[in-house]
Parts: C-alpha cells; sequence; structure tokens
C-alpha cells in the first residue's frame, strides 16, 4: 500500500493514543511495549505486509504473528485502525466477554492469527506456518513479532535454528530491542548484547533497524523480504513507552496502568503531536 | 493371543498407509525416528517428514503452525519428552485447538531397562486435564494401526499413547476402530477391569487365572481415555458391582482417575487400582519390572480379590 512517512506517524499517533485509552479504561495492561512498538505495527500492517481488512483470513494474505502477546493492545489497536474491526470495540480490551483478550486469542479477533501469552512459542508457530506455506509452495510471507526479554526463553533459539537450517526465507521476524522487561532492564537480568552475533550464529540473515524511524523500518522490511537465502532478523531498536515522555526508557510501565491523570497527561502529549 | 507385536509398531504401518490416502499427512520426529517407527513413513514420504531435532518444545509449536495452513501433523517422541513440551501442548495446540496428533511411544513400563527418566507414568494425567485434547492408548498392534486412520480423521489435538514393548493381540485385524467407545471384550458379573494399553491382555489373563476359583471377571479396553465412555463405565459398574482399573501409569490422574471421576458421580463404587503407586520406576527386564510394581496378570488378580472381599 503506497502511504506516507506523514500519514504513517498520523496512524501511529492514534494507534498510540488508543493504547491509552484501552489500558486506562481497563486499568490492566502492558503500556510499555505496546507503545514502543506502535510505528513498526503501523508500517507493517499499513505499508508492508499484504492483508486485507475486509477478508481478514483470504488464503493468500501475509500471515503476522506476535510471540510477546502481552504487547497484544498495539495489535489490537492497529487492527483497528487498520480497519479489520470498529474502533469503539477497542475499550473492551480485557473485559468479560470481549473479543479482546488480555493477551491474544488465535482467531478471537479479526487478524489475530495466533494465541500468545505463554513467550517463545509464538515464534516456533510462525516457523510451523513458513515450513506449511512452502510445502504448499505458497509465496505469502510470514512474519512474526518476538520481544528482546522473550529471547531468555531457549525454545526461541530452537526456533531460529530450525528455521535457519531449512532456509525459510519467506519468514521475517520483528525483535523488538528495547531493553527492558518485567522487571528490569533486559541486559541486569540476563545480558542479550551481543545479540546481533548471537543470531548471526543461529544462521539468521540479520538487519539493525531504529524503530521509529519509517523509511528506515520500510526499508528493513524490503530488504527482507527480498532475501531468498534464509530467514531474516529485523532487531528494531525501539524507546518503550514511546511518545509518553514520562513512560519512556523505565521498566516501570511494563506492566502499569496509568492512572486516570497520568492517562489524561499522556493523552495531551500524544495530541500535540498531531 | 498367541502372537505378541507392539502398539508402536502398528503405529508406524498404520501411518505409511494414512500417508497414501491423505496428502494432507505429515511427520515430525525429535530424533526418535526409527524408535518411534517414524521411519517407515520417513522412508516413503520425504517431503513430508522432517527430524527436527532434539527440541520437543519447539516441535510442538511448530507443528501447531503447520496445522494453521492446513497440515495435519503427526508428531512423535517418546512419552515422557512430551511432557517438557506441556506448556505448549496447552497453548500452542489444546488452545488453539489445532489438528496437532502427539504420537508418544515408549509410554509405560515397557521401556524397562532405560530406567525411570524414559518411563513415562505422568502422561495421562498430564494431559487429561486439557480442555480439547483426545487421549487414545490402543490395546495391541492392530488397533494402534487401526487408530491412525481415525486420529487423522478427529479434528483436533489427539494424544496417542503407545508403548514399546510387544504385547498379545486382543483385537482383531479386521475390527474397526470407533473412538470414544470403550469396548467388552470378555463378560462377568463378579468384577470389571477397567484397562487400557498392554493391560487389557494382563485383564484376560487375570480372568481365566481367576475363573479357576469360580471369580468372574468383565474386561473391558477403555482405548480412549479422554472423551471417555461413561455410559459404558456405568453399566459395566452397575452389572459387576465391583470394579478393577489397570494401568502402566500412576495411580494418580490416569484411566483409573478418570474412571472415578464418572463413577462417583453416576454410581458411588468402591474400585481398586492398579497403577504405579506414586513412585517412580528403575531399571529392569519388562517383566521383571511388571512384576515387582504388580502391572500384571497376577497384579490384577490380587486386586480383583482384594475386592471380592468387599461387599458390594
Amino acid at each position: 500500500m503506497e502511504i506516507s512517512n506523514d500519514q504513517l506517524a498520523y496512524h501511529a499517533n492514534e494507534i498510540r493514543t488508543h493504547i491509552i485509552r484501552m489500558i486506562s479504561h481497563a486499568h490492566s495492561g502492558h503500556p510499555a511495549g505496546a507503545l514502543g512498538m506502535a510505528d513498526v505495527f503501523t508500517s507493517l500492517y499499513f505499508s508492508i505486509a499484504h492483508v486485507d481488512p475486509e477478508h481478514p483470513w483470504k488464503d493468500d494474505r501475509d500471515r503476522i504473528l506476535v510471540s510477546n502477546g502481552h504487547i497484544a493492545p498495539v495489535w489490537y489497536a492497529t487492527l483497528a485502525e487498520r480497519g479489520y474491526f470498529l474502533k469503539d470495540e477497542l475499550l473492551s480490551l480485557r473485559a468479560l466477554g470481549s473479543r479482546l483478550q488480555g493477551h491474544p486469542v488465535f482467531r478471537g479477533l479479526p487478524g489475530v492469527e495466533n494465541s500468545s501469552g505463554s513467550l517463545g512459542q509464538g515464534i516456533g508457530q510462525a516457523v510451523g506456518v513458513a515450513l506449511g506455506l512452502r510445502m504448499k509452495k505458497k509465496a505469502n510471507h510470514v512474519f512474526c513479532v518476538v520481544g528482546d526479554g522473550e529471547q531468555q526463553e531457549g525454545s526461541v533459539w530452537e526456533a531460529y535454528w530450525f528455521a535457519s537450517t531449512r532456509t525459510l526465507s519467506n519468514l521475517t521476524i520483528i525483535v523488538d530491542r528495547n531493553y527492558i522487561q518485567s522487571e528490569d532492564s533486559t541486559e541486569h537480568v540476563l545480558p542479550l548484547d551481543p545479540f546481533i552475533e548471537k543470531l548471526t550464529a543461529f544462521g539468521l540473515h540479520v538487519i539493525s533497524c531504529d524503530g521509529h524511524d519509517f523509511s528506515a523500518i520500510q526499508s528493513a522490511f524490503e530488504t527482507a523480504r527480498a532475501f531468498h537465502k534464509g530467514p531474516t532478523a529485523i532487531v528494531f531498536r525501539t524507546i518503550p513507552g514511546k511518545g509518553v515522555s514520562f513512560m519512556e526508557n523505565t521498566a516501570k510501565w511494563h506492566a502499569e496502568p496509568p492512572t486516570d491523570e497520568q492517562a489524561a497527561l499522556a493523552l495531551k502529549e500524544l495530541e500535540s503531536h498531531e | 493371543m498367541n502372537s505378541e507385536k507392539a502398539t508402536r509398531d502398528g503405529f508406524g504401518d498404520g501411518l505409511v498407509e494414512l500417508g497414501a490416502s491423505n496428502e494432507r499427512v505429515m511427520g515430525f520426529c525429535g530424533d526418535l525416528t526409527k524408535s518411534t517407527r517414524m521411519h517407515l513413513f520417513a522412508k516413503k514420504y520425504p517431503d513430508r517428514f522432517f527430524n527436527v531435532g532434539i527440541q520437543e518444545q519447539n516441535m510442538v509449536a511448530m507443528a501447531s503452525g503447520l496445522a494453521m495452513t492446513g497440515w495435519i501433523p503427526f508428531i512423535a517422541t517418546y512419552g515422557v519428552f512430551f511432557g517438557r513440551a506441556w506448556d505448549q501442548i496447552r497453548v500452542s495446540v489444546c488452545m488453539q485447538n489445532q489438528n496437532v496428533k502427539m504420537v508418544a511411544t515408549h509410554a509405560g513400563i515397557t521401556i524397562g531397562e532405560d530406567g525411570m527418566t524414559a518411563q513415562a507414568f505422568e502422561d495421562i494425567a498430564m494431559m487429561r486435564a486439557l480442555p480439547n485434547i483426545t487421549i487414545i492408548q490402543p490395546a495391541d498392534y492392530w488397533e494402534a494401526k487401526h487408530a491412525v486412520e481415525v486420529v487423522a480423521q478427529i479434528r483436533g489435538p489427539v494424544y496417542l499413547r503407545l508403548e514399546r514393548g510387544t504385547s498379545p493381540i486382543v483385537t482383531s485385524p479386521h475390527a474397526s476402530f470407533i473412538a470414544d467407545r470403550a469396548e467388552i471384550l470378555r463378560d462377568g458379573n463378579d468384577c470389571v477391569v477397567f484397562a487400557c494399553g498392554s493391560m487389557v491382555a494382563h485383564a484376560i489373563r487375570a480372568r481365566e487365572m481367576l475363573e479357576k476359583e469360580h471369580i468372574s471377571v468383565m474386561v473391558v479396553n477403555v482405548h480412549t481415555i479422554k472423551p471417555i465412555d461413561e455410559r459404558t463405565i456405568v453399566a459395566c459398574a452397575k452389572k459387576c458391582g465391583r470394579v478393577v482399573v489397570a494401568e502402566a501409569h500412576q495411580v494418580v490422574g490416569g484411566l483409573g482417575g478418570a474412571i472415578a471421576e464418572v463413577l462417583s458421580r453416576e454410581l458411588p463404587t468402591k474400585m481398586g487400582f492398579v497403577g504405579m503407586k506414586n513412585v517412580f520406576g528403575e531399571s529392569g527386564k519388562p517383566d521383571e519390572l511388571e512384576k515387582k510394581y504388580e502391572l500384571n496378570d497376577l497384579g490384577i488378580c490380587k486386586k480383583v480379590r482384594e475386592m471380592m472381599g468387599k461387599r458390594k
């Protein structure tokens, strides 16, 4: 889809606004990672992936899976912003009977391709989808979002290892490198760096990218899709809490909902970006 | 009951046949291709088979992804190793209700010499708590072979529990396999023995031994542990008034637990349990272990006699 960087920035800001409203309304949820990934999700759904909100399950769609399910608000907000379902439904996040479950549920909502929330599984599912599509000689691409804290799960590396061994070039792994996890900095809990070298050693084609620069994001995805020798991992350096100054770059907001006053402040700040 | 074959061999032969008739069937194995008898399928359909390596967690997660694209993955490893992928089975397979067929070989005592870490005695309990799953343990080679096609037809997750050791043939090469239905193999009046897997043959032998003591035993093959055939279980318990359950599994949470859940609700009945009594196994020849842990005909006889001493 042809879309300007200004338009992408507009949608990303709208998505951030939805995220604050949703988590504030639900009084629970994970704002930091969700806000940090808004630009990448916007690029993916509005520009990169071959998807059709009118026909969310059509056979020739690209598949977008999320492995770090706690960032569900950014997935739901992006899907609504893209037109998969009405934005009015966003405020039902985490409520009894809602389609917007606390963590994503397979096909529970148009566009939600997999269940996740127990870390380290979505990536394996995505590798299976990529293998399954290739065995059927389908050209669709598979994208999977994985967190950096999530890299501590050994099963993530099992999946990388298999994907590179089987040269699954129809798979792009999207890593959210925001340097935080639930309780602390990733580098304090279990240092991930030198991360790029680790991914490379596992046979992945690795691209580093600023996760808030739409031109760079676009270019990284295009390079990944054009690479035919195996799977690509794009390591997006993102700022957790991006767009809301008091939420940025701290693990405090990993799973902390804003109070009503904090939400009002955050929304005011986001409005000023428009 | 004069020839002996292993249920894993029935699976291996059945999967090769299924591969010819169903092109959506594919295989994953965690580096135990020959042991699980998946090598026959792998040889015939190399494009539809992958030795994924020793990574059970990822094997299960990937299988759910394959199922999302329309494949019917049969994934095989030892029963004990599915345990380490339980969370993947829970989230990626059962929660998403994916069409993944988990083939758990070397369950129970007949793995023998490999010892306690390799002996799956807890897997039924672990799997049975999961919504959406079907659990099947065939009694012999033929039942395992026939079950493979039925397993592929079931829409959703299946746990097929198989054994390494050979066991006597107790069903027929021509019998059709109907999931969800417990089968009365021998009629009787005094005590019913519900059994699964190779314990069915032990139960039939126990019945012959007890006949000489004028104890009439009914033998029921409960090959489908979940969903369990409540109607047959209640009817048999009602007729006999005494119940023994025999399984190569812990007495906690397995077939015995499943039947106790049914009877406590529908027809409270005193029950005896033949199984591993809250202990792990050890190395030894299968028949030595069966004797020591009373997982055989003699163990069933002992339990039935004990139940005969109780009032109905």
